[in-house]
Formats: C-alpha cells, structure tokens, sequence
C-alpha cells in the first residue's frame, strides 16, 4: 500500500517536471489523494471487480493493474496507450483488461454506468463489486443522483466514492451544496453514508473494506465521503493562488497521507526509516526508466484518425 | 407472412429476440407493469421477469446510462425512451458516452445497445410529443440512426440493430405504429442498417423520404400516376446514419429529378444533408433544381387540429410539390 501511495506520488511530481519541460502539454494531479485511493481501492480484487475511476485516480488505476509506464504512454499520448491510443487527454483511464472502465471529461456521466454494470454483474450471477470514484463537485450533477437512486432502489453491488477535496476547480464546498457532509445524501437513497479521514489509509480501508463485504453480501451499496486535499492546482493549466491561499495549502499538507501512513509504520515497526528511505529510491529509479520507455515510444500515425467509430472485427 | 401494423411487428420482434437471448434487457418509463405506453413490451414482464424487463426511475439520462453499463458488463439493452422528445436530458449520454466509447477508448470497449424511442407529429402530440430527433443525432459519428417506416422494415432493422456491435438510435414514427400495415414474414430475418430501399419505381422524378413522410410520398405518387400519368420514383432512406448515398444518387440520375420530403423542421433537417449530397455528387445530371419540403421553422407543431396540419406535410402538399417539380 505504501509504495503505491509512493508511485502516485512519484509519478505526479514527474508528471510536472515533464510539462515544465515541455514535454507533457497537461497533467491532472493525484498529490494528497494517494491516501483515500489507495484505502478505497486496495480491498477491490484486480483483475475481478471493476473499476470507474474519473481523472484524478493515478492510485486507483495503479491498484487495478496499470503500470507507470502505461500512465507514462497515456500523459505523452502515446500509440500504444492502453486508455485511448493518445486520442483523450492524459488521466481518462480505460482498460477492458484491467476492468476499468473508459470515462470522459463531463462529470459524473460515470455513475450510471456503475449502477448498470452493478446490474449487470448480479444479473450474470457473479459476484463482482462494482467502485466508483468522484469529487465533491460531481455530486451536484444529475447523473450522479440517477446513479445512486438506480443502485440505491435495486440494492446493487456497487461503492460510490466520494474524494472530497474542497474545491470543484475553483468553487469551495459551501457554494457547492448547503451541507457539511456529502455523506449525508447517501439517506435519501437508502444506503448508508460514511465519513472518513480521507488522509488515514488505514481509515479508508476499513470503510472500504466493510462496503465491499456488504456489496458482495447482496445488502447494497454504500457511499463512502473521504474527505481530503489536493496539493497541485486543479491541473497543469490551472492556477489556484486565485482560489485559495497559499497558508491553506501548506497547512494541509501537515496531513500528508504519505507521511502519516510512513508515521504508523514505523510506529508500529511495520518498516523503519532506511526500508522507508529504500521504498522511494526504488520507486523513483523505477517510474523514471519507465518514463524513458514510454517516451520514446511510437506517436499514434495521423492514419488511424478514423479507426474505430464503429466496431473493425474482432482483434 | 402475417399482416401486422407497425407496433405488433416491433413488439412480436422484440419478444422473439428476448426469448433467443437471455443477455438481451429492455428498460425504460412504463414498460414492465403498463407494458409500456405504446404496448411494444405488453406481457414481456410476467414472461421474462423483472432481471430483464426493468421499469426504471423517471431519468431519461439515467436509462440511456444504466444502458452503457449493462452493455459494457455483456449484457445487451434495448432502452426505451418513452418519446422522442424526451430524450433530451440524456443528450450527454449518448453524445459524451454512448458515441465515443469506441473511438475514445481506441476500440478496446464497444456498447451493443439499442435505443428505441417514438417520434414524428400527426397524433396531436403537441410540442413535446412530436418532435423529429434524427438529425440531431444523425450528426453524431458513432451512433447508428434508423427510421424504418413499415411493418417488415421495422422487424428486420430491429433484429439487425440488436446484434450490431454498436449503439443504435432506433427510431418509429409513432403515427404509423397502428396506421401502417403490411406483410412481415414469420420466420426470423433481417434488414441490414445502411441500405436505403427503392419502395416504388418510376421515372419522371424520385421523392426521397422516411418515415411518415415515405407513405405521404407513396399516396401522392400513386395519385399522380393514375390522375396524371406521371411515375415517381419513391425511395425510402431507413437509415439516417450511416446514409445510404449510392442507392439515393443512382435514383437521382436515373430520373434526373429530386423531391426530399422531411417533417423535422426544413433548416438543418437529414433532408439538408440528403439534398446536398445530391447537389455535390448528381449535379450534372439533374433536369431540375433540387426540393426540400421540410417543417416549418417554428419550434415545434401545435395541439390544435389545425397548427398540427399546418406544420405536417400531407400526401396533396407533397403531390403539388411533385406534380410543380415534374412539370419543370
């Protein structure tokens, strides 16, 4: 767990160097949600539940089977780029061998897909989990309430994830919705809401974890809130000094998921500082051979511009 | 062969598919325990159970939606939407979801669904039970659009819709359901998406419609042929998207004339796309001026008998138009 939360990490601040470089043209950052993606996605089993991340999910796509040079392919839009052969902007995930579903820009049009694989599973008999994360901001929209209402009435074996980092781009929760916690909308659709420390892995696990034994037991879905923060503007080509003050952002990062997991680790004896220290160099020599690799991979040929509105046979 | 109308054939087609797949589910407003407002899935729940006959909450987006995953997850829905008309809220689904699957995903997913819905004007439907929505759609790459007009085309483009590997917007213009009748064969068949069909021959002139429109065309053809000795040439699109201009263009240059009949409104209509294909690709062999008869452009038809009538084309409005173009 903690060395994916180090991956998303890694691969975020890389993702930034490389658009200072000129070389990724936009980057959605993960920083300070590796804790929350990392508790909610870990007790989902890959390569058997499926996986409707939106944007901000580097961790939850690490979980499912993605690698960082996969991420890598898809950020320097990539031929090869297992989520869209370079044709959606970096961080729209999609894999049909992973089981992570493809997603757009638009938000929450996501959700109703959940319900209806949710349907789908149980109706095939199987006993798939369906998860599906979002933002704060996603549950104004229309979608996402028909999302939850489908799942909510059938009792379906699916877990909403809300990551709530305060701000929709610029727009802060209050002027987002009049209530404290996003959780609480998880009543009127018959599910329990959960709140929890979205900056505790440990804490998203556990919640995580009881939603999925519930899901897979038949007793429905569950909204889980976890509330946390986002380091890095909205993306690369936002800029959030116009939305937030810098003393706010420094304060949040005194909840670094990654620090406080390292806390309880060492805490606990789990790992110490030099296998802490190693998991990082490691980790980091990693991701940036992967980078190498993934850039100097193949463009997609102006060629295949028209490839794929319709289906071309089967591979 | 059976005599059935429209509706039965939609309905007896659907079931027999039901009964052969037990991947295929139908989901939309009122159609399980109603059996739906129109009866195309009347006695579907008792036989095939709730699992696959699913009356969903009123969320147009929702249904198109709930749709996407179930196709995703191997199942093939064929949605409802109650009325054309109401399809609207659900224009992100299909535009941002339901086209762009493949192609965003590089072919790694495709959705197998069906989307059904009622449309066109003639029943007093007013402004929201009467709208055209095909062009809207027809502009979208990615999603198949067909509007059969008769009984046997309704049945084989469903059968072929429901086992093409892409979405297909599937669209019934609800004044033929009981209206139209013909012949439907009783053994299972299809008629492939993408074929537009010539449903009269002639020579003097081709009049290219779908639809209601198509049986407006064909009276007035008819009339024509017996009141002035004039043959028309009647073509029936079927399918909007994607159109097909070979079948269209070879009547065009073998008559020389083109008469687009559509009752959407005129400006941006499929009938625009159709007249400037022929424009483009048949110039040099028309004898006359392209026409379009198309909608008014107001917004939408009204209540009254008499706004209705005045926004509908009828089979004398059409033989005028065809006896003026003939005559040029």
């Amino acid at each position: 767990m903690y060395r994916t939360m180090v991956t998303a990490r890694l691969i975020d601040e890389a993702s930034f160097r490389l658009n200072r470089q000129g070389k990724a043209p936009f980057v959605v950052p993960v920083s300070g949600h590796e804790g929350c993606q990392v508790g909610t996605g870990w007790p989902l089993r890959p390569g058997h539940d499926i996986w409707v991340p939106y944007y901000r999910d580097v961790a939850i796509v690490l979980i499912a089977g993605m690698t960082p040079y996969e991420i890598f392919l898809g950020l320097f839009a990539k031929a090869e780029d297992p989520s869209s052969g370079g044709r959606q902007m970096p961080s729209h995930w999609g894999s049909r061998r992973l089981g992570i579903i493809s997603h757009s820009s638009p938000i929450a049009t996501q959700v109703p897909h959940a319900a209806g694989i949710a349907w789908a599973a149980r109706y095939r008999g199987e006993d798939t989990v369906v998860g599906c994360w979002f933002g704060e901001g996603a549950t104004s929209e229309g979608g996402w309430h028909e999302g939850l209402n489908f799942a909510g009435i059938h009792k379906l074996p699916v877990v909403f994830v809300c990551e709530n980092n305060r701000y929709a781009i610029s727009v802060a929760q209050p002027m987002q919705m009049a209530i404290q916690n996003v959780a609480d909308r998880a009543a009127g659709y018959g599910f329990p809401g959960v709140v929890v420390d979205g900056n505790d892995v440990l804490s998203c696990y556990a919640a995580m974890k009881a939603a999925v034994e519930r899901a897979r037991a038949g007793d429905g879905p569950t909204l889980i809130e976890a509330k946390t923060y986002r380091y890095f503007p909205h993306t690369s080509d936002d800029d959030d000094r116009s939305y937030r003050t810098r003393e706010e952002v420094e304060e949040a990062k005194h909840n670094d998921p990654i620090v406080r997991f390292a806390q309880t680790l060492t805490e606990q004896g789990v790992m110490d500082d030099a296998s802490i220290d190693a998991v990082w160099a490691e980790t980091k020599a990693d991701v940036d051979t992967q980078i190498d690799q993934a850039w100097n991979a193949a463009d997609p040929e102006p060629s295949s511009l028209g490839r794929h509105v319709y289906f071309e046979g089967d591979a | 062969m059976t005599e059935k109308n429209v509706v039965t054939a939609i309905h007896d087609t659907l079931h027999e598919q039901m009964a052969a797949d037990d991947r295929v589910v139908v989901l939309g407003e009122d159609i399980a325990t109603r059996g739906g407002v129109f009866r195309v899935t009347q006695g579907f729940l008792d036989e095939f159970g709730q699992d696959r006959v699913i009356d969903t909450p009123l969320a147009e987006g929702g249904i198109i939606g709930f749709a996407v995953g179930m196709a995703l997850y191997g199942l093939v829905p064929v949605a409802e939407i109650e009325f054309a008309d109401f399809i609207h809220p659900a224009y992100d689904q299909m535009v941002s979801e339901v086209s762009r699957m493949r192609y965003r995903s590089n072919g790694d997913f495709g959705l197998p669904m069906v989307v059904r819905a009622p449309w066109g004007g003639g029943v007093h439907g007013a402004l929201y039970h009467s709208q055209s929505i095909e062009a809207t759609y027809g502009h979208i790459p990615g999603i198949k659009v067909v509007v059969p007009g008769t009984p046997y085309d309704a049945s084989g483009m469903l059968r072929a819709a429901i086992k093409d590997p892409d979405p297909v917007l599937f669209l019934e213009h609800k004044r033929t359901y009981r209206l139209i009748k013909g012949e439907v064969p009783d053994e299972p068949f299809e008629v492939p998406i993408g074929k537009a069909d010539v449903k009269r021959e002639g020579s003097d002139l081709t009049a290219i419609a779908y639809g209601l429109s198509l049986h407006l065309c064909l009276e007035a053809a008819a009339r024509l042929q017996e009141e002035q000795g004039i043959s028309v040439e009647v073509v029936d699109v079927r399918t909007i998207s994607p159109l097909d201009t070979e079948t269209i263009l070879a009547s065009v240059v073998k008559t020389g004339k083109a008469l687009v009949v559509y009752e959407d409104n005129r400006t941006y209509g499929a009938g625009a796309e159709i007249a400037a294909t022929i424009a483009e690709e048949a110039l040099f062999d028309l004898d006359a001026p392209v026409v379009r008869m198309g909608g008014p452009d107001v917004p939408a038809m009204g209540f009254a008998t008499s706004l209705e009538h005045a926004f509908m084309p009828n089979a004398d409005t059409v033989a005028e138009r065809m006896l003026e173009l003939a005559r040029f």
